[in-house]
This record gives structure tokens, sequence and C-alpha cells, in this order.
């Protein structure tokens, strides 16, 4: 499914990446321990946490997640922005909690012939 | 590939602001050589690991690429506190992370674990008051 798609049905915030929405998106992953994320997220994902750090933008960049969507109004630091911006990821906002957000692309994205439930290590 | 590649990079302690650095420039050399996905995944998590706990607990320290026709070699050397007791650091979910760091999102106590579930050869060795040694070997599949 097409990130832009996705940012349409939710309502998300284009915080940057605008260049990079027709990028597709073949499942998710939700957390905020970074270690875990990187050990368990697919490349072409959409990573729902409420980590606002710079840190975050070199693990989507390292597994090549499709997103980063901020969760519960969490809002980004500046260098954030810029590094995501560097390294070509998407990052997109919303008000509402992760558990929301999540069963909503899940809906969306069960639909989608790319999409691969569960993940691959 | 005719040629071994190797390069050196330095990695700075308690610099957050460039963690992954160096991680995201080995990335880009194994893509340019056009390691297969599996590695680079592989090899993704096990360096970007090594360089967040350089950052994370070390002074300073080098991470060394190493790439020939068969493997993927990582070394990495820190000049630090060490680690007292090995086997316990590399239990998941032992961590001494402190506050700071655990509001950045690391501290899961997973790095050490995972590099290895990433490594064909993992070998880790430290003194305390000098400093760590990870020696990560990581294979190229169907070569
Ligand atoms: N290079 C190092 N120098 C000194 N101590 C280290 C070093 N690497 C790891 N340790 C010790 O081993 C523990 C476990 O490390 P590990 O990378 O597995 O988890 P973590 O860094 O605590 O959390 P995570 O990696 O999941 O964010 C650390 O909390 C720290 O006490
Ligand atoms: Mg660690």
């Amino acid at each position: 499914m097409k990130l832009r798609h996705l940012v349409e049905r939710l309502d998300l915030g284009v915080l940057c990446g605008e260049d990079k929405l027709e990028s597709e998106v073949n499942g998710g992953y939700v957390g905020d321990l970074l270690s875990d994320v990187m050990a368990n997220s697919s490349k072409g994902n959409i990573w729902i946490t409420r980590q606002s750090h710079q840190n975050i933008i070199a693990v989507a960049s390292l597994r090549e997640h499709a997103a980063i969507i901020l969760a519960l109004g969490k809002k980004p630091d500046d260098d954030t922005i810029e590094k995501a911006t560097r390294e070509g990821i998407p990052v997109l906002a919303t008000d509402r909690p992760g558990f929301e957000i999540a069963g909503q692309v899940y809906a969306l994205l069960s639909n989608d012939r790319s999409f691969r439930a569960g993940t691959e290590s | 590939m005719n040629r071994a590649y190797e390069k050196t990079f330095s990695v700075e302690g308690d610099n957050f602001d460039n963690a992954g650095t160096a991680s995201i420039e080995i990335k880009k050399i194994l893509k340019d050589l056009r390691i297969d996905e599996d590695v680079l995944r592989k090899t993704a998590i096990a360096v970007y690991e090594s360089e967040l706990n350089i950052i994370s607990y070390a002074r300073s320290g080098n991470i060394t690429l190493y790439v020939d026709d068969d493997t993927i070699n990582i070394d990495v050397e820190d000049e630090g506190p060490g680690i007292e007791d090995i086997d316990l650091a590399m239990q998941p979910g032992y961590s001494t992370a402190t506050e700071h760091i655990r509001q950045m999102g690391f501290g899961a106590g997973m790095g050490l674990y995972n590099i290895k579930s990433c490594s064909d050869l993992f070998e880790i060795s430290s003194t305390p008051n000098v400093g760590t040694h990870l020696k990560i070997i990581i294979k190229r599949n169907g070569r």
C-alpha cells in the first residue's frame, strides 16, 4: 500500500518526506525501545513510536522503514526533522495513541497484497 | 569482488547527536558492494548496537570493517570501563544504562544479545578499566 494512502486515511501530519509518499508500506512495527525495533522490525515497515529524539532516524534508515509515525502528539526535536530530511525518512504525526493508529494501519494493510504479517528475522 | 575492503571509523563516547553515523556509512558501503539483503540486515544490527555501546558506556572507540569475498568482519575496540561480568552483560534484559540513556530509547539490555544472534562468529573480551573488544564475523550467503 502506498504511504500516501495511509497518510490520507489516518489523517496524519507530514512533518517531512512529502516527496516519499509514493513509497510502499508492507507492514508495521510498534516500539519505543530502539534495540527491539532494530532487531524485530522489517524493511518497508511503518514504525509507530513515541520516541522523538533524533536517534530514531538512524534506526529507521538502517532498517529502511517506509516512515515513522509519532503517536500521542509527540513533537520531534528540530534535529530529528533535519536528520530525517537528510536520510530521506518521512516523519508523520498524530495526536491519537499508538494503539489506535496501529489498529487502523493493520486494518488497512490487511486488505493489501504486499502485506506481510508478523516479522521476518 | 577481487579486492578486500577495509575501513576504520572512530566513535566518540557520549556523543548521542551523531549516534548511528558510522553504522549508516558502513551500510552504504556494503550496499555499494552489492552485499545481499539478509547479510546487510545482520551487519546493520551488529554494527549499530556496537556503535551505541561505545557511545553509551565508553570514552571512545574504533569500528573496523573488513570485507572479503566470503565474510564481513567487524572489529570493535573501545577505551572505557570494560565489562566486569561478561556472562551477565550478554543476558537479554541486563542493562546498566542511566536514566538519560533510557529516555532516548536505549537500555533494553538487548544490544549484545542481538549482535550475537546476527553473527556467525562472535567473540567478546573485556578488561575492567581498560576497555572492551568485540570480534564479529558474518558470512556472505551463497558464496
Ligand atoms: N562497550 C562497553 N563498555 C562497557 N560496558 C558495556 C559495553 N557494552 C555493554 N556494556 C554493558 O553491558 C550491558 C548490556 O549491554 P547491551 O548492549 O546488551 O544492552 P544495553 O546497552 O544496556 O541496552 P540496549 O543495547 O538494548 O539499548 C550494558 O548495560 C553495560 O552495562
Ligand atoms: Mg547496548
